[in-house]
Formats: C-alpha cells, sequence, structure tokens
C-alpha cells in the first residue's frame, strides 16, 4: 500500500474541508486519478488515494482503520462492473463495502460515510467527479464525530 | 380380541368402520367438546382426539378421551412423539387405559415450527415406529420399553397414520409394511382428494397381502372453500389435491355444498375398493357436518358391536 | 468443522459495559474457516468497538489477538501477557475455547463473543450446512452417509413422515428431506434393507442426556 497526499491545497480555515480517504484500485482508479493529475483537473483537496493491487485486496478492517483514525469518509474505487483485472474483485469489494456499512450501522455510525464506486483508467473527469460527489456528501454530513482528541 | 374397544370389534366383524376427529379446545373448556360429542354420537363408531396438532397447545388429548368416555362415544387418543419422551408416553398410556381408552393413534407430530410455540425444545426421543413396537410390547408382552415386567398390561387397539399422498413414493408401501412389522392393528390415512394416486398406494399394497393384516380407514377431510382446498395442495406438506378438485370447488355455487358432496363421492369410492376397511372423517372445525356426511354416503345406521 | 455467528452487537456492548482494557481473542482453527472468529473477525470486531468507543466518547483500549487453538491449554497458557493486559477477554472461539480461557484465568472476565451453532460443513462458500450432532453412536453406515439425527427435523430412525414431499422437509421448502436423501442414496447402492427393516428406539445416554460425556484414550494417559 501507498499512500499520496493529494496537492492541491486551499487556505480556507474556517471552511469544513473533508478529509477523505481513497482506496483506489491499481488498474483504473489509481490510474484515472492520475491521469487527472496530468490533465490538471481540479478536484477537492485532502484525498487521500491508497493504492490496492484491485479493490478486492480492500479488507473490511482498512475501512473501519481509517474511519477509527479519523476519516471524515472513506471509499473504494475499483473497476467498472465486469471489467475487473483479477475476473470478480471489484465484486468482492462491492460485497465487503456492504457488510462494512451494515458493520457501521449496527454500532450507530452513519455509513454514508462510506462508499464504492465504479469507473475506468481513462476516466479522469469522472474521478474528479467522484471525489466531488463524496466531499459534498461528507459535507453535508459534517465532521466525523471520532476526530475529537485525534491529531491532524 | 386385542383390545376389545367397539372400533376393533367393528372391524374384526368385517363391517365398514367410520371414525372422526375432535379437536380439542385452546382452553380448560370442557363443554366444547361435550358439544361436538352430541354432533358425533350415533354417526361413528370411535371419535379421534388430537394431539396438540400443528403443535398449538390444545386442551390435553387423554383428558379430552376421558370426556368422550363419560358422553358415551369411544375416543382414538392421538399420541404424538414430539412432546414426550419415552417415559413420559408410557405413563400417560397406562394412565388413558386406566381410564378405559381403549384405542391409541401413534404419530409423530407436526414439527413444533408450525405451532404457537415454535421456541420449544421438541422431543423425538422415539419415533412412531418405536412408538407402535413400544405399545404393542406393553400390550402383548407385558413389558415396558426397557424391558421391565408389569401386571396389568395397558389393553389398547394399535392405530397409526399413512401417508399415499408424501414422498418418496415408493417408500410408502414400503412404510406401510414397516408399521405392521412393529405392531400396528389400524390405519388411518392422510386426506384423500387424489383418489388414483391413493388407489396405486392401496394396489401395491393388496398385492404384498398388506391389507390382510391391517386394517385401513381412508381419510375424508371434506372441504369448505376453493381457497381452503389451494392451501391445502400449496402449504400442506404431504398433501396433495388435484386441480380438477379445486375447479370443482371453484366453479360450484355452493362451495360448501360442493366439499361435502365431494367428500361422499369419495366415500363411495373408498367402499368399493378391495382393502379399504373403513372411512376417517376429519372435519376440520365442521363437526356437525359428519352426520351428513355419513348418513349421504350410506352408512347408516352405524352397527352395534 | 465447528460453526459460530458473531454475537448481536447489543449483547456483545452490554458484556463488555463495565470495561475499558478489552482483549479481543481470536481463535485460528475451526472458526477461522467458518469465518467467524478468526484474525480477520477479531479484526473486524476491534474496529467497530474502537469507533464506536470514540463515538461514545470512552477511553477504551481494544487489544486483538489469535492463537492457533483456545481448545488446548499449551497455546491458550502463551497467551497470559496478553490476557493479564485486559481487564475482560472477549473470546471469539467456540464455547469449547471460551471454557477452557475461562478455566485458565478464572480471575478474569471471559466472555463468548459468538454463539456456537453447529458442525457442519460449507456446502457453497458462505453457508455451512449442520450435519452432525455428536451423538455418540454412529449410524452413517445404515444411511448411506446422510445423518437423519441431524438433518431429519425429528430425528426420526424409520423414514421419513407423512410431511416429507418433493424431496423438502415439512418445517421448510429450503430444508432438505434427509429422509429423501437417505432414500436415493440407498437405493442407488442397492442397500435399502436396512431402511425397509424396523429400527428399535436409540440409546440417547451417549449423546449428552447422559450428562457430560468423557473420552478416554487409555494408552495416551500418563498416570
Amino acid at each position: 500500500m501507498e499512500a499520496d497526499e493529494a496537492t492541491s491545497t486551499s487556505e480556507v480555515p474556517e471552511e469544513f474541508r473533508p478529509r477523505i480517504v481513497a482506496y483506489c484500485c491499481n488498474y483504473c482508479a489509481y490510474a484515472a486519478a492520475d491521469l487527472a493529475g496530468s490533465m490538471r483537473l481540479s478536484y477537492p483537496p485532502d484525498v487521500k488515494v491508497i493504492r490496492l493491487p484491485c479493490s478486492g485486496k480492500v479488507e473490511i478492517s482498512y475501512l473501519l482503520k481509517a474511519l477509527e483514525e479519523g476519516a471524515d469518509g472513506v471509499m473504494v474505487a475499483g473497476c467498472m462492473e465486469g471489467d475487473c483485472h483479477f475476473m470478480e474483485g471489484n465484486f468482492r469489494a462491492k460485497r465487503k463495502v456492504r457488510h462494512a456499512k451494515r458493520l457501521l450501522e449496527e454500532i450507530g455510525f452513519d455509513s454514508q460515510r462510506l462508499e464504492m464506486f465504479n469507473l475506468s483508467s481513462a476516466m479522469a473527469g469522472r474521478f474528479a467527479e467522484i471525489i466531488l460527489e463524496m466531499t459534498e456528501r461528507i459535507k453535508k454530513l459534517g465532521p466525523t464525530p471520532l476526530r475529537k482528541g485525534v491529531k491532524d | 380380541m386385542k383390545a376389545g374397544s367397539n372400533l376393533e370389534k367393528i372391524l374384526e366383524a368385517g363391517k365398514f368402520a367410520v371414525t372422526s376427529e375432535i379437536g380439542p379446545p385452546k382452553s380448560a373448556n370442557a363443554n366444547v367438546i361435550r358439544k361436538k360429542c352430541g354432533m358425533l354420537k350415533g354417526f361413528v363408531d370411535a371419535a379421534n382426539i388430537t394431539d396438540n396438532q400443528t403443535a398449538i397447545v390444545r386442551l390435553s388429548s387423554i383428558a379430552a378421551a376421558n370426556i368422550l368416555l363419560q358422553e358415551g362415544i369411544e375416543p382414538v387418543a392421538q399420541m404424538t412423539v414430539r412432546d414426550r419422551n419415552r417415559i413420559a408416553i408410557q405413563s400417560d398410556l397406562l394412565g388413558a387405559a386406566a381410564l378405559g381408552v381403549k384405542n391409541v393413534l401413534c404419530l409423530s407430530g407436526d414439527h413444533q415450527v408450525f405451532g404457537n410455540h415454535p421456541q420449544s425444545k421438541n422431543v423425538f426421543d422415539i419415533d412412531s415406529m418405536q412408538l407402535i413396537r413400544m405399545l404393542k410390547d406393553m400390550r402383548d408382552e407385558k413389558k415396558f420399553e426397557c424391558g421391565d415386567e408389569m401386571d396389568v398390561e395397558p389393553r389398547l387397539f394399535l392405530g397409526a397414520a399413512a401417508n399415499p399422498f408424501a414422498d418418496p413414493f415408493e417408500f410408502r408401501v414400503d412404510r406401510l409394511a414397516k408399521k405392521i412389522d412393529a405392531g400396528v392393528d389400524f390405519i388411518q390415512t392422510q386426506g384423500i382428494y387424489d383418489v388414483p394416486r391413493f388407489e396405486k398406494w392401496l394396489n401395491e399394497a393388496n398385492d404384498r397381502g398388506l391389507t390382510e393384516k391391517v386394517y385401513i380407514l381412508g381419510g375424508v377431510i371434506p372441504l369448505k372453500s376453493a381457497g381452503a382446498a389451494k392451501y391445502i395442495k400449496n402449504k400442506v406438506a404431504g398433501m396433495m389435491v388435484p386441480d380438477e378438485v379445486i375447479d370443482r370447488m371453484k366453479n360450484a355455487s355452493d362451495a360448501k355444498q360442493e366439499g361435502i358432496k365431494i367428500a361422499i363421492e369419495t366415500i363411495e369410492q373408498l367402499k368399493n375398493m378391495k382393502g379399504v376397511h373403513g372411512v376417517h372423517v376429519m372435519a376440520i372445525e365442521w363437526e356437525e357436518k359428519v352426520p351428513e356426511i355419513v348418513k349421504e354416503s350410506g352408512l347408516l345406521p352405524r352397527p352395534t358391536a | 468443522m465447528i460453526v459460530g455467528d458473531r454475537k448481536p452487537m447489543d449483547e456483545i456492548l452490554e458484556m463488555l459495559e463495565p470495561y475499558e482494557n478489552i482483549l479481543i481473542l481470536g481463535c485460528g482453527t475451526c472458526v477461522t474457516v467458518c469465518l467467524s472468529g478468526g484474525e480477520r473477525e477479531a479484526a473486524i470486531l476491534a474496529g467497530q468497538l474502537r469507533i464506536w468507543g470514540k463515538k461514545e466518547g470512552k477511553n477504551l483500549n481494544i487489544m486483538e489477538h489469535t492463537i492457533q487453538r483456545q481448545c488446548e491449554k499449551e497455546w491458550v497458557d502463551e497467551m497470559r501477557g496478553h490476557v493479564e493486559k485486559a481487564d475482560v477477554v472477549l473470546s471469539l472461539a467456540c464455547g469449547v475455547g471460551v471454557q477452557l480461557v475461562a478455566e485458565m484465568y478464572e480471575e478474569k472476565a471471559i466472555y463468548p463473543g459468538l454463539n456456537t451453532t453447529f458442525m457442519g460443513y460449507p456446502v457453497v462458500h458462505g453457508t455451512w450446512l449442520e450435519n452432525c450432532r455428536g451423538c455418540g453412536n454412529c449410524v452413517l453406515a445404515h444411511t448411506g452417509g446422510v445423518c437423519p439425527i441431524t438433518r431429519c427435523a425429528k430425528s426420526l430412525l424409520n423414514g421419513p413422515c407423512g410431511g416429507s414431499q418433493d424431496g423438502k422437509c415439512e418445517i421448510s421448502k429450503d430444508t432438505e428431506c434427509a429422509w429423501q436423501v437417505i432414500y436415493e442414496r440407498l437405493k442407488k447402492k442397492d442397500q435399502l434393507d436396512w431402511m425397509n427393516s424396523y429400527q428399535p428406539p436409540r440409546d440417547w445416554s451417549t449423546a449428552g442426556d447422559g450428562g457430560p460425556r468423557k473420552s478416554v484414550k487409555i494408552e495416551e494417559v500418563i498416570d
């Protein structure tokens, strides 16, 4: 796993800037993020992209860990359904995300902070859109209730 | 005579027997049973008392059987292996015999998931086959299941169920043979709507000589509506209702009367079948119709044993 | 294998309520394979509890540890250091493991995180079927390798009851009639004799109705 800080920054301290952890498949979302960068597409900052060899490699415990450590939102981005490099890894990811949402609900934690997306490596624009979508959603939800006492 | 019951005497005499069924109330109200006795008296040779059928708690079958004795109707006490282990069953049936009950029907019992206490623990210490053998040994060998001896044995005429409509069909006659082997005296079948399938089963039983070793009472359940027929077909495990019967019920101007008519026709057919020794009319919560069905089937007056 | 399901969260939270230093103890054998109490499930539950604790403003210290088998003293003994750091151990082992841990750490609060359900195998990935009750007197030799004690809802020994239809048990259309399966297997093998002959009542004293059972391999017992 590699963690890359998104580079763009904007200095408006009073505004809530959701911190999002994006677990990205190497073959689609990660490449799309790269392409978005080369294309100078702008998307909200404060996204931590974590590269996975396949979205199916994501573990439920990774998703929980990110939330527990203070992420405002967590997303998994895998290939378009039917296009997984490893046949069905993205379907496994889908099931894991669905189950993780149930696990969050049973402890009374808003599962909307977690989402799965599908895209291809060529969809740089879509990548930016997804990040925006997720950011907007999290803005509506507000900061994570778990950040008390967590250092930035 | 094994038990000397009225039912046994009628069957022994080669007469066509008629039994019916009384479901005890879901309360301690003895009058419900007495009222039903009033409806059936003189029209049947004996009446079964169900044992918490469909696993819904009802007044005890043996207690109800005792009320029947007081009312002058011979009871067939049903006994399932679902709720009692071998200790309780033997004890209860000693008690039943002491009260004057002379017929018992040995059943597995509907699984408790159907009933009003699906959380209960079931027993199934023995199965219905083993129940037959246990009671036969008590009666004929004066022995408890464990082998201990008793001085006064329960004289019980032993019945069991047979379901020609359950699967695997090929095993159904084998299972009848097993019950005969275990010591059963009479059989009451599941409700018959699919007469050809029943005949197929009966013919095989005839061919194997089984109908000479046991009395068979064909089960008849009058239908109240087309909806009831469909429910039985689709929802009751181990029952079959042909589409022709459902259509007849659907198209009838008076469905209830049509249901009675179908029951009477079925009885007429059963009367003429080799190997059938009687009928068991189960008019569930409709006991008042039994006299009409018996009368219209030409089965009156009932013989005095 | 022994199969279990994680207990409902409400029940887990209620058990852990008085404690701050909590050890989630996974077991590396059966419950790992049935995906209910291994290292991965311990991590997930620990994650959930940490999130819950933070959300509720509690200062919880959730630890995770998984040992190969909670049903053997050697392994249970080796994790003493982990147990000592905790106020409570939530064991994700089957009931056997929970009991051994409780016996070896009598002073600690040891609670079960799973409901131990049955012994069975997976019929498809993610679905397990109960096949064995451990009744102590195996009849599989006669029943074509299908256990009627376990798989017949009435534990019948003399063939199917009247509720068997279209291969299904009367209790549910999702449940196979074990005796239908037995009948077909025996027919294929031309071994229907046992099924066609009367089988007497069983001795349930071997099945646990005679009290807790003990198995002694005399040749292995060191005096």
